[in-house]
């Protein structure tokens, strides 16, 4: 029985909860269970509130006996990435710097996740501050990818890929900024979305690179991505970026592609991202997945973007611009970490040691990086050109999508790599957001669907889905279609 | 392009608040240079004539009715401070070293 729940998908689960077959306390304990036997090995929660998710679940309970109408997901379990505010439980940004910090306010995530019934099990580990591709940069430790203890789980949201994967929850939230949904959904072999910039409200999400930050889904399947994707999209005035718009219809996009008919779209290739660089079982994982779409009537052809060459380059100059100005806010006097602070130094003195002692060797780089482009006699050459390929960048998509209705590409070069393995090489840890990247420069939607494991290595690939600003249910509906005829592949043995 | 020297690199950790120690300027300054050597790429295709794009939505100033909501009370606001007083925060001395 509590092997069937922890395998079940989150669709599954709310059906079996609604109709009174299971309790979400079962559920929701099964799932606790799981974590305890596991997480030990895979270490992707840094908090489990144990007490918080029962209340939730019985909750839901109740109104189901009661016979009131309750949400889509409601009494399905979610791990919540730790970048998110929680009132009241511990949101440490896999950081020292916030460590025992308890939150006065719920992220508008958060709330919507709770008025929609959704049981939160616990905050998950990632890079702290969101930087990183790997999840090492944690300051609490990294989180193991369940597919083979050594590996990576992927970065920055790798506590809540290694959660799906070692089927600890069936539901997980992300927030990507370079890749850190898609890039850990495609080494863990599971689902993962980011949407239209602005599509989710950023309010409570601790800021890293504010253009770039975006919360999203992430699941063992498509459609169950998508049902929580409309749990957590929407205006928010909280947001001033958040767009007024309607919620893409991304749950009818789904279930529209698993009837597996793809006649007539157009599907374009990035011929910029294979070649050099690229693990051969990575590529051949991909080509079939090309024979697949175009088995389910999808017309592929491939197409050129010379400007996504730059991309990485780009990121690696706004994305440290603007956290160097964002962590500007953690001076030990509001919240979070204090050090120094003996009486005899000033404040500025006790800012330095705190930021010293709190901050991990990334987010020091990257805060340094960001000081350096964005300083005087240097903007034009760094920030300002990165803005210019920004354009390009954009201006590429928006070509693209005159042919295309969406593109597609590996999500990331490799599978899985080696714990410790990239670590003391900064550069060869960004290249694992080559492919994932030019998406968040220019604020579209894109997506990770597993397309099997690689034959060389039997570690699991992903296939990145990108669409137009605002089209998300078009990846939805193509990732669905290939889901389907993709069929099962086999999961890590925990 | 420029290589970063040490001394820049203790430069830029006064400027951004970060008491690094002597073996990180060290660690820093050799992995910045890299960082910043391999990002100057793009100054290859930023042209004059690309307008640059500081985000992907563009907006101007985004305004709303100027109404009373609830907010976070004292006592909240003050829940997570290293340090409080008298309902306020306590802060070390702000003033230099003479005064």
């Amino acid at each position: 029985m509590t092997n069937d729940l922890i395998h079940a998908t989150a669709a599954e689960l709310a059906a079996k909860i609604h109709s009174g077959e299971v309790s979400s306390v079962e559920v929701t304990q099964a799932h606790l269970d799981r974590i305890a036997a596991t997480d030990e090995r895979v270490n992707a929660f840094l908090h489990v509130d144990t007490e918080g998710a029962l209340a939730q679940a019985r909750k839901v309970d109740e109104d189901v006996k009661a016979g009131k109408q309750v949400g889509p997901l409601a009494g399905v379990p979610l791990a919540l990435k730790d970048v998110m505010t929680t009132e009241g439980v511990p949101t440490t940004v896999g950081s020292k710097i916030l460590e025992g910090w308890l939150p006065p306010y719920d992220a508008t995530v958060t709330r919507k996740l709770k008025e929609a019934g959704v049981v939160i099990l616990g905050k998950t580990n990632m890079d702290e501050f969101a930087m990183g591709s790997s999840t090492e940069n944690s300051a609490y430790g990294p989180t193991h990818n369940p597919w083979d203890l050594d590996r990576i789980p992927g970065g920055s949201g790798g506590g809540s890929s290694a959660a799906l994967a070692a089927h600890q929850a069936p539901l997980a939230i992300g927030t990507d900024t370079g890749g850190s949904i898609r890039q850990p959904g495609a080494v863990t072999g599971t689902v993962g979305v980011k949407p239209t910039y602005g599509g989710v409200s950023r309010y409570g999400l601790v800021a890293f690179s504010s253009s770039l930050d975006q919360a999203g889904p992430c699941a063992r399947t498509v459609l169950d991505a998508a049902l929580l994707h409309e749990i957590i999209a929407g205006y928010d005035h909280m947001d001033s970026t958040s767009i007024n718009a309607p919620v893409p219809p991304v749950v009818a996009a789904a279930r529209e592609g698993l009837s597996g008919d793809l006649s007539g779209l157009r599907i374009g290739v990035v011929t910029q991202f294979s070649g050099e660089g690229y693990q051969q079982g990575v590529l051949r994982s991909f080509e079939a997945a090309v024979s697949q779409l175009k088995e389910l009537g999808a017309e592929i052809a491939d197409v050129s973007c010379p400007s996504f060459d730059y991309a990485l380059p780009a990121y690696y100059l706004i994305a440290p611009s603007e956290c160097s100005s964002n962590l500007a806010r953690f001076d030990a006097m509001r919240y979070g970490l204090r050090v120094g602070d003996d009486g005899t130094r000033s404040t500025e003195e006790v800012m330095s040691l705190t930021r010293e002692a709190g901050f991990g060797p990334e987010v020091k780089r990257r805060i340094m990086i960001g000081t350096y482009a964005l300083s005087s006699g240097y903007y034009d050459a760094y920030y300002g050109s990165a803005q210019k390929v920004r354009t390009l960048i954009t201006q590429d998509f928006a070509k693209a999508f005159e042919n295309f209705d969406v593109l597609i590409s590996p999500t990331t070069p490799t599978t899985a790599f080696k714990i410790g393995e990239r670590a003391n090489d900064p550069m060869a840890m960004y290249k694992a957001d080559l492919c994932t990247i030019p998406a968040n420069l220019a604020g579209t939607p894109a997506m990770s669907v597993p397309s099997g494991l690689s034959d060389e290595d039997g570690l699991p690939v992903g296939l990145q889905i990108m669409a137009p600003a605002l089209q998300d249910h078009r990846m939805y509906r193509v990732a669905a279609a290939y889901e389907a005829a993709r069929g099962a592949f086999g999961g890590p043995s925990l | 392009m420029p290589s970063i020297s040490r001394d820049e690199v203790a430069h830029l950790a006064k400027l951004a608040r970060l008491a690094v120690t002597e073996d990180e300027l060290d660690l820093f300054a050799g992995q910045l240079d890299v960082i910043l050597q391999s990002v100057a790429t793009v100054g290859d295709i930023a042209t004059a004539d690309i307008p640059p794009t500081s985000h992907a939505v563009p907006l101007t100033n985004v305004f709303r009715e100027d109404v009373v909501r609830p907010s976070l009370g004292q006592q909240q606001a003050l829940s997570g401070a290293p340090e409080a007083e008298d309902g306020r925060f306590r802060v070390p001395r702000i003033l230099g070293e003479e005064a």
